[in-house]
C-alpha cells in the first residue's frame, strides 16, 4: 500500500525503454476564437526539448484552450503548432503521440488499472507479453505496484491520478500534456504530488506542458512560466524572474502579494527612477519605457518590507524608507501580516518572518519601515 | 455545561441516554409510517385496478370451460396461434433492431450538444412522443394508401406507373410501429450517454485510439446499460403492440394482441385469456432474463458510471 501523505524515497526503475528526449513544441501566432469570443489571441511561444513549462493564468485566459489545440481537440483558428519542426494542426489527436493527463483523471471506468494502461499500447499493437511488462513497469514508477487488477473506482482520487499519469506516459509520448491535473486533490496530496510529477520529469527528460491557475504550483514545478490573461501571454520567464520582476500590474497580482502604489516619475531610464507617490518620493527600478512625468504603478511584495529596527547590520544596497504607525497585526501561520499607514495616509501591507524572541508590533505603534529600491517595480505605465 | 453534568452523578447520565434512545427510536418509527401512509392510496388503486383483473383472467384460462389446462395445449397444438408468437416475436426484434440503429445517434447527438439545443431535441423527439398512437397510425395510413401521399408524388414523379402495395404490409407495420416506438429507444439510451464523462472519449483518441476504436472500445460499452434498457422496452411494448399491426399491417401480420382482440370479439374469453397469460409470462421472462444478464434495474434508476 502506498501511503499518500509520504513521499517515498523513489525506488531505482527500470526505465530503458522510456524516451529519454523531449520534442520542442513551437506554437505560432495561435488563435482560437469561438463565435465572437477570443479564447486564444496571437500566442507565440518555443517550448525547449524536455522543459516543463506552465501555462498559468485565471479561468478563461485562454491556457486551457490552447492545451487542447496542442493535444488536436481544438482546431485553431489561425496559427500553426510545431513539434520538433513538423506542423501538426492537421494531424488528428490520435496520430500526434501526445500525453495528456485530465483533471478529472478520464480514466475508463469498465476497464480495470491494467486494460486502461494497456490501452494506448494496444492501440499500437505492441505484443501482448510486452504489454503485461511495460504495465508493471509504469505502475512501479508511480509507485502503485501490484494494482493491475482494481478498477478506477476502487481507487481514492491521488491514485486514480497516478493511474491516469502512468497511462499518458506508457506508450513513449515525447510531449506530455497536463491540464489542472491536481485540481481536484486536497492541498496536503497536491504537494506531494507536485514533488512526484517534478520527479518523474527529470526521470523521463520528456516535454511537459502544463495547465494550472495555481500559482503556487507553477513556481514550484515549472522551469518556466507563461502567465496568460485574456488569451494573450502576459510575460514568459522562470519561477524567479517573475515573481521578483513582474512587468505587468496582473502579473504582480496574479503571482504572490503586491502593494500596488499610484505614482509619477520624476525621471525616465533603466536606472533608478524616483517616483511621487501621493507626498511620498520613493525610489524604484527605472524602466527602458519610462519618462519623467508619466503616470505609473509601483508594485512591492510584503515580505520585501521590513521594520527598520530589525535590520542587524548596514545595508548592502540602497532602501527606501518611510515612517508609518501599525493598523492591524495578524498571525497567519508562518508570518505575520501588518496593516501599516504612512503619515501622509499611504496603506501598505507588509509580512514578517517569524523567528524566536522577534518584536510583535501592536495597532499604533510608530515604526520606521525600510525595503531595498531594486525590490520596488515599476509594473504600468499609461500608455497614452 | 461541563460543571452542570459533572455535578449529575453518572448513573443519571446513563438513565436519561437510555430513555433518550427510546424516544428517538419511536420518533423514527412514525417518521417510516408517514411514508408508508402516503403510498396506501395507489397501492389500493393497483390491487384493485391492476392484480384483480389480472389474477382473475390467469384464474379464467385454466378454469374455463373447465378446470383443465385445455386452452393452453389448444393453443400450442394449433400451428397458426404457434405462428402467430413467432411473428409477434421477430416483428419485435426487427423493431427494436431498427430503433436501436435509428436511435443511437439521434441519442449521441442529444446527448453531446449544449443543453439549450438538447432541450430543444428532445422536445422534437418527445412531440410525436405525446400524440395518440392512434392518431400517427392513421397518418400512416394516409401516407401509405393506394391514393397516399407517397404513391402519388412516386407517381407524379414518374418513378412508377402503378400504386405500390404499402399499407397493410409488413413493411407498413415496421415503419409504423419503429416511427411510434423510437422515443423509448431514445430516451434511455440518452439518460446513459449524458453520464458519460466526455473527456473520456478525448483521452481515448489521444491515446491513438482511431475514431473506430473510440467507439467499440469505450463509447459502446459505458452506454451498453441503455442499449439494453432500450431495447428491452422496446421489445415488450413491440410484443405487446395492438393498433398498429390491426390497422397497417395485413392478414400475414397478426400479432399476438391483434389474436387477443378477435378471440374476445368471439366470446372465447378463456382462450384469449390464456394467450393475454402467454403474452405476460413472455414478457416477465424476457425482463428477467435482460436483467441477470445486464442488470437493467439499475438503468431505471440510478446510472453511475
Amino acid at each position: 500500500m502506498v501511503n499518500e501523505n509520504v513521499t517515498e524515497p523513489v525506488v531505482p526503475v527500470e526505465t530503458d525503454h522510456f524516451n529519454r528526449s523531449g520534442a520542442s513544441v513551437t506554437l505560432e501566432k495561435l488563435d482560437k476564437h469561438f463565435n465572437t469570443v477570443v479564447a486564444v489571441d496571437d500566442v507565440s511561444l518555443a517550448i525547449e526539448p524536455g522543459e516543463f513549462i506552465t501555462l498559468l493564468g485565471p479561468s478563461g485566459s485562454g491556457k486551457t484552450t490552447t492545451l487542447m489545440m496542442i493535444a488536436g481537440f481544438e482546431i485553431p483558428t489561425a496559427g500553426e503548432i510545431y513539434i520538433d519542426g513538423t506542423p501538426i494542426v492537421t494531424t488528428p489527436p490520435h496520430r500526434r503521440n501526445i500525453g495528456m493527463v485530465f483533471q478529472n483523471y478520464a480514466l475508463f471506468p469498465h476497464m480495470t488499472v491494467a486494460e486502461n494502461i494497456a490501452f494506448p499500447l494496444k492501440q499500437r499493437k505492441v505484443p501482448k507479453a510486452s504489454i503485461a511488462q511495460r504495465v508493471a513497469g509504469v505502475l512501479d514508477i508511480v509507485s502503485l505496484p501490484g494494482y493491475e487488477g482494481r478498477y478506477p473506482r476502487q481507487l481514492s482520487g491521488g491514485q486514480q491520478q497516478r493511474i491516469a499519469l502512468a497511462r499518458a506516459i506508457v506508450f513513449n509520448p515525447r510531449v506530455l500534456l497536463m491540464d489542472e491535473p491536481l485540481g481536484a486533490l486536497d492541498k496536503k496530496l497536491r504537494e506531494n504530488l507536485q514533488l512526484e510529477i517534478r520527479r518523474l520529469h527529470e526521470e523521463l527528460g520528456i516535454t511537459f506542458i502544463y495547465v494550472t491557475h495555481d500559482q503556487e504550483e507553477a513556481l514550484v514545478m515549472s522551469d518556466r512560466i507563461a502567465v496568460m490573461n485574456q488569451g494573450r501571454i502576459e510575460q514568459l520567464g522562470s519561477p524567479i524572474d517573475l515573481y521578483d520582476r513582474p512587468n505587468s500590474r496582473f502579473v504582480a497580482e496574479f503571482i504572490g502579494e503586491s502593494n500596488f502604489l499610484d505614482g509619477t516619475a520624476l525621471d525616465g531610464g533603466d536606472h533608478v527612477n524616483p517616483v511621487r507617490v501621493g507626498d511620498e518620493v520613493i525610489s524604484a527600478v527605472g524602466r527602458e519605457d519610462v519618462t519623467s512625468g508619466m503616470a505609473v504603478v509601483l508594485a512591492v511584495r510584503p515580505e520585501k518590507l521590513s521594520f527598520a529596527e530589525e535590520r542587524p547590520e548596514e545595508p548592502l544596497a540602497p532602501l527606501n524608507r518611510l515612517g508609518a504607525t501599525v493598523r492591524e497585526g495578524t498571525f497567519i501561520g508562518e508570518m505575520r501580516r501588518y496593516v501599516v499607514e504612512t503619515e501622509r495616509g499611504l496603506r501598505l501591507t507588509l509580512k514578517q518572518p517569524l523567528r524566536y524572541g522577534i518584536r510583535y508590533y501592536e495597532p499604533g505603534d510608530r515604526v520606521e519601515l525600510e525595503w531595498h529600491v531594486e525590490d520596488t517595480r515599476i509594473v504600468s505605465i499609461a500608455t497614452d | 455545561m461541563a460543571e452542570s453534568t459533572a455535578s449529575v452523578p453518572v448513573t443519571d447520565q446513563l438513565e436519561r441516554a437510555g430513555r433518550n434512545r427510546a424516544t428517538l427510536a419511536r420518533l423514527r418509527r412514525q417518521v417510516q409510517l408517514r411514508y408508508i401512509a402516503v403510498v396506501i392510496p395507489l397501492v389500493l388503486y393497483l390491487l384493485f385496478f391492476y392484480a384483480y383483473p389480472v389474477i382473475a383472467m390467469l384464474f379464467r384460462s385454466v378454469s374455463e370451460p373447465t378446470w383443465s389446462l385445455t386452452n393452453y395445449s389448444h393453443l400450442l397444438r394449433t400451428n397458426v396461434y404457434v405462428h402467430v408468437m413467432w411473428i409477434t416475436v421477430w416483428i419485435s426484434i426487427v423493431v427494436t433492431v431498427c430503433t436501436l440503429i435509428l436511435g443511437y445517434p439521434v441519442a449521441y447527438l442529444i446527448s453531446s450538444v449544449t443543453t439549450t439545443k438538447s432541450n430543444l431535441l428532445i422536445v422534437l423527439v418527445l412531440v410525436p412522443f405525446w400524440t395518440s398512437i392512434l392518431v400517427r397510425t392513421y397518418a400512416w395510413m394516409v401516407l401509405l394508401g393506394r391514393q397516399g401521399i407517397i404513391n402519388e408524388l412516386l407517381q407524379s414523379m414518374g418513378i412508377i406507373d402503378q400504386p405500390l402495395r404499402l399499407l397493410n404490409t409488413r413493411f407498413a407495420v415496421y415503419v409504423a410501429m419503429v416511427h411510434i416506438l423510437l422515443p423509448f429507444m431514445i430516451l434511455p439510451l440518452y439518460s446513459v450517454m449524458r453520464g458519460i464523462d466526455r473527456s473520456v472519449l478525448l483521452a481515448a483518441e489521444g491515446l491513438g485510439a482511431r475514431p473506430r476504436a473510440v467507439f467499440t472500445q469505450v463509447m459502446l460499452p459505458l452506454s451498453l446499460p441503455g442499449v439494453a434498457a432500450g431495447c428491452l422496452l422496446v421489445f415488450i411494448l413491440s410484443l405487446g403492440f395492438y393498433i398498429t399491426p390491426a390497422l397497417v399491417g395485413g392478414p400475414k401480420d397478426l400479432m399476438i394482441s391483434v389474436l387477443i382482440a378477435q378471440q374476445v370479439d368471439l366470446f372465447n374469453w378463456a382462450f384469449a385469456s390464456a394467450l393475454a397469460a402467454v403474452l405476460l409470462v413472455g414478457a416477465l421472462l424476457i425482463f428477467v432474463i435482460f436483467n441477470r444478464i445486464l442488470g437493467v434495474e439499475k438503468i431505471f434508476g440510478e446510472v453511475r458510471s
